[in-house]
């Protein structure tokens, strides 16, 4: 059978990505808190080295996916595959371990830990290292560590922070905070990346870096990433498709061109035609 | 030299305490709960290998491996039975369920071994330990071997939170057990492990104590226990190296207190100087200071 798979119409997936599995899919996703419905019917496919843009007003509901797709929520409804797989049955950890990682909008990085040592815990799955050895500091335990250091401080290398390796990760300016919390996602080895307001207080030169950064992660690593982001020359300037989400729902999915000149994505953020006119 | 032998004492008490702290510390930092039964672990620890000298006549290196094999598998039932399904309550519920657990524990050992006092065969028994300043100061090995052992514990400890993959998820599990999940930790198996190595330490730390004070009974380690908790909040509830100093202080201050201001108030003081210092200083004396969320 062909990897062929049959997109509907309303797809986004970019040219190159058309005959592979698509990272995620995710089908008629929705949740509830009580009576509230925070997320509904969000249906979604991310190409296999798409990347992808999440917009929406404030309180839309963006985050919230998020924490759908990396089940630190239990949807109500539908189905997430991820390359391919259902994953209704696996919990934050699985999900992480079947390939999606994530950041946070506010910085949640161990930091009481080195630097390195934050890398290193995302790292965690591939390395094969028993309690025995390490406490007893016998040979296994060194190389295992040696390749850990070796591989961390290469990730590091991508934002060019590997001198702060021994740093305390709590020390470092915002920025780089921001920085290795991408890189700590980086390190469990993920297929798709979430970046939640990767740019959120950065200033604009900082956020050209961040866009090289995020397309040079894309094309070494060749995954896709998912980002939410409300700095719109950034969304823009780098995603290929882009879904808009306002009161939960999707309510528009296009390449950025088709975004900016959707009527329904600009009565989301400024308010309906008429009130505008009513203004001038 | 009273004074040097008094301080010597101290340390060796403390470091029993140091080493049940160790166990409310971790869990604690880990969990954010105070597992109060932590001190019937200890007690449990103490029957154990009070049982396997005195009835299956086994070594006491055999008897201190059983009773810390026990008491490990009991901190992961506790833990799985009563704590885990408390995951989300709120930790009031917890602490109640470990007050609970505690007097559970305590009840299971009045039916198993009865009311009357166990003499405990101390597990260094027939070496002397040291004598210095041509017989002035005596060293018993308990006393030896209690701070030997502590000093070990330390260090492994040390090493295995600084060096190790699991060592280092802890730590991570203490920060952000959210971050954790979604780096791919298993906080539930992390969890588990603390309570594991707590409960361990545990044994061997009854195990010291009923070797010092070779009276047994259901009830023994309920003292120890509020003293080492008590240690842990002195020293910084969460911290390694704080468990280790309140613990080391603590037992020193009751030898002290006891040898040169009155029996009878030494536990008055303990708890007055506990009070004094978390009056100057909240976090105990190496705890951080928690920033609140915004």
């Amino acid at each position: 059978m062909s990897k062929m798979v049959p997109y509907p119409s309303d797809s986004i997936i970019p040219e190159r990505d058309l005959d592979k599995t698509p990272v995620l899919e995710a089908r008629h996703l929705g949740i509830d808190f009580g009576g509230l419905t925070a997320v509904d019917d969000f249906n979604l496919i991310v190409g296999r080295t798409e990347i992808a843009g999440l917009i929406g007003p404030n309180g839309a509901g963006k985050t919230t996916v998020f924490n759908l797709l990396t089940k630190v929520y239990q949807p109500t409804r539908g189905t997430i595959l991820l390359n391919g797989k259902e994953t209704s049955r696996m919990n934050t950890v699985q999900v992480n371990k079947a390939g999606i990682a994530r950041t946070f909008q506010n910085i949640r990085l161990f930091s009481n830990l080195s630097v390195e040592d934050n890398v290193k815990i995302g790292l965690h799955n591939a390395m094969r290292q028993s309690m025995v050895t390490g406490v007893l500091r016998l040979p296994g335990y060194f190389k295992s560590e040696r390749v850990a250091h070796e591989r961390a401080l290469e990730l590091l290398s991508i934002f060019d922070m590997q001198d702060l390796a021994n740093h305390q990760a709590g020390s470092l300016p915002y920025g780089a905070q921001r920085r290795l919390e991408i890189v700590r996602a980086l390190a469990t080895n993920p297929s798709l990346l979430l970046l939640d307001e990767p740019a959120a207080g950065m200033n604009p030169s900082e956020t050209a870096e961040l866009m090289e950064n995020i397309r040079k992660i894309r094309d070494t690593f060749q995954i896709a990433v998912m980002l939410i982001e409300h700095d719109m020359n950034l969304v823009m300037g780098i995603c290929e498709g882009i879904a808009v989400l306002n009161y939960g729902r999707i309510i528009a999915k296009g390449t950025p061109q088709e975004i900016q000149s959707n009527p329904q994505v600009i009565e989301a953020y400024l308010g309906k035609q008429k009130d505008k006119e009513a203004g001038q | 030299m009273n004074l040097l032998s008094n301080l010597i004492n101290g340390i060796s008490l403390g470091s029993v305490y140091a080493i049940i702290a160790l166990g409310y510390t971790m869990v604690y930092g880990i969990a954010k709960m105070l597992n109060f039964a932590h001190g019937d672990v200890i007690m449990v620890g103490a029957y154990i290998c009070f049982c396997a000298m005195s009835y299956l006549n086994l070594p006491p290196v055999a008897g201190v491996l059983m009773a810390m094999v026990v008491c490990t598998l009991l901190g992961i039932v506790i833990e799985r039975l009563a704590y885990k399904p408390l995951r989300q309550a709120t930790s009031l519920a917890v602490l109640i369920t470990a007050i609970g657990v505690s007097y559970f524990l305590q009840n299971i050992a009045l039916l198993i071994w009865k009311s009357d006092p166990k003499v405990f065969t101390s597990v260094v028994e027939g070496w002397g330990g040291l004598t210095l300043f041509g017989g002035e100061l005596r060293i018993t090995a308990v006393t030896l071997v209690t701070v030997l052992a502590n000093i070990v514990i330390m260090v492994c400890l040390t090493l295995f939170t600084s060096k190790t993959k699991k060592g280092k998820a802890m730590r991570a599990v203490s920060e952000d057990k959210g971050a954790a999940q979604l780096m791919g930790i298993n906080v539930n198996s992390t969890i588990s492990l603390t309570f594991a190595i707590g409960s361990g330490l545990a044994a061997i730390a009854g195990v010291l104590l009923c070797s010092a004070y070779p009276t047994l009974m259901p009830t023994t380690g309920s003292m120890p226990g509020i003293k080492a908790f008590t240690a842990a909040v002195l020293g910084g509830i969460g911290s390694i190296p704080g468990a280790m100093l309140g613990g080391i202080l603590l037992g020193v201050i009751e030898i002290f207190g006891k040898a040169y201001i009155s029996t009878q108030l030494s536990d008055a003081i303990v708890f007055a100087v506990l009070i004094i210092v978390l009056l100057i200083k909240p976090t105990g004396l190496l705890g951080k200071k928690i920033s609140e969320k915004v």
